[in-house]
């Protein structure tokens, strides 16, 4: 008998794709295809025949009923339901399909990530700037519910065929229970550190997880995280869109987010994103320290209409007194 | 600060700066430049306080035109007085002051606060 020959990679990968394959409720939905595969589970592109739409269907690769990935995966997906907002991947349905393995469906994003969008459309730097204050408005949207991404990275935000841009993956999210008597996680938490400041008790001692380059420090040695880690992670998203030599104020807000102590960054993703807002009007940035011919500059800058009109006045004034004269 | 408030206190800078511009006018002008100011100032004032108004709800546009018109306005009217001499200084009024109205049409638009909508 000869000996059973190994099976050659993509033979395996071929295997793993049969075998990965959903058998999903036929009445409701139609498998179109494959998005993507992650660490857990893979992502599928089918058709929900109630609705007559296609979304994006997410399952574990292998049926864990009531295992870990399995209650991470319901978690991901409630976490999801319970952040309604622009800026945030919808989820559509939860429902476990008949070989057990859990699902969800969310909305099938068409578009391109945040860094592909930038670099294929050429945006300037105030473009891209005002890109960050939609992903800073849904992320401070999501500390305000307790809600920590814990890995966002250029690959998790998508930007759509509009325009609108999505944060995905909230696979690492932590949730916070709501703090007695319906006051802010904060308060229960009773520490200073802005409003995903309670999350820091869901996540403690999570383990290290996250993608290197964006995870804060104390994520990265599992330690406990709040909001201010997932500003690092936005910081690192900053710095890539920057690129080499920014201007220094927009320098100093990345460097800010990206502080090594969470205590030296910003306290949440609402003054992250008044920095970012300041910066596009031409107003103070609170990172930066501006030196005196900086800020005459930028109040030039910012006033130039007027300062024109009434420099245009004077020339006026002065062109006619000297026409009367001669 | 409201629209109107700045538009008045814009005026009476840039009118009374307007009607201290005659001091190099000539011995005449000097002579009736307390006159001068106060007029200027006045029409100034009274400039802001319309525009600033108009400011409160109207488009950039709009506002640019109704103070360039305001200005013209009332520069006309001031313009239309003679002199002791019996002269008209038509175009050494009219073309500042309606500059003026027109910087006040877009300082009040720009800067002051809007009126708040009703919804």
């Amino acid at each position: 008998m000869t000996e059973p020959r190994p099976l050659a990679p993509n033979q395996l990968a071929q295997l793993q794709a049969i075998i990965d394959e959903p058998e999903l409720p036929p009445e409701r939905y139609a498998l179109l295809g494959r998005l993507g595969r992650g660490g857990m589970g893979s992502v599928f592109l089918v058709r929900d025949l109630l609705l007559e739409r296609e979304v994006a269907l997410k399952l574990l690769s292998l049926p864990e009923t009531e295992g870990e990935l399995d209650a991470r995966l319901a978690r991901e997906a409630r976490v999801l339901a319970s952040l309604e907002h622009p800026g945030i991947v919808p989820v559509h349905d939860l429902g476990r399909l008949p070989d057990g393995r859990l699902y969800y469906t969310m909305k099938r994003v068409e578009g391109r990530t945040l860094a592909e969008h930038c670099r294929a459309e050429g945006l300037s730097l105030r473009a891209r700037v005002g890109l960050l204050l939609k992903l800073c408005d849904a992320l401070a949207f999501a500390h305000t519910r307790g809600v920590l991404h814990r890995d966002l990275k250029p690959a998790n935000v998508m930007v759509g065929s509009f325009g609108e841009l999505l944060v995905m993956d909230w696979g690492l999210a932590a949730l916070a229970p709501p703090a007695p008597g319906g006051g802010s996680g904060a308060e229960a938490a009773g520490e200073g550190a802005g409003a995903g400041a309670a999350v820091a008790a869901a996540a403690a001692g999570s383990g290290a997880l996250g993608t290197p380059g964006y995870m804060a420090p104390e994520q990265a040695v599992g330690g406990p995280v709040d909001a201010r880690a997932d500003i690092y992670a936005v910081g690192g998203i900053l710095a890539d869109l920057l690129g080499e030599a920014p201007p220094r104020p927009l320098a100093a807000i990345r460097d800010r987010a990206r502080a090594a102590d969470p205590a030296g960054r910003y306290p949440d993703a609402r003054a992250l994103a008044a920095d970012l807002a300041a910066w596009l009007d031409d107003a103070p940035v609170a990172a930066y320290r501006e030196r005196v011919w900086e800020r005459l500059g930028r109040t030039l800058r910012r006033h130039r209409f007027v300062i024109l009109l009434l420099l245009a006045f004077v020339i006026v004034r002065l062109a006619m007194l000297f026409w009367l004269r001669h | 600060m409201p629209k109107p408030l700045l538009g008045v206190l814009l005026g009476l800078i840039l009118g009374a700066l307007d009607g201290l511009t005659a001091l190099f006018y000539g011995p005449e002008a000097k002579a009736m430049i307390q006159d001068i100011l106060i007029f200027s100032s006045l029409k100034g004032m009274l400039a802001g306080l319309i525009i600033g108004f108009v400011a409160r709800k109207a488009s950039l546009r709009t506002v640019l035109i109704v103070g360039a018109l305001v200005g013209f306005a009332l520069a006309f009217a001031v313009a239309a007085m003679p002199g002791k001499n019996g002269e008209h200084y038509w175009l050494e009024i009219i073309v500042p002051g309606t500059l003026v109205g027109f910087i006040l049409g877009y300082a009040t638009h720009r800067y002051g606060k809007a009126a708040a909508r009703v919804a």
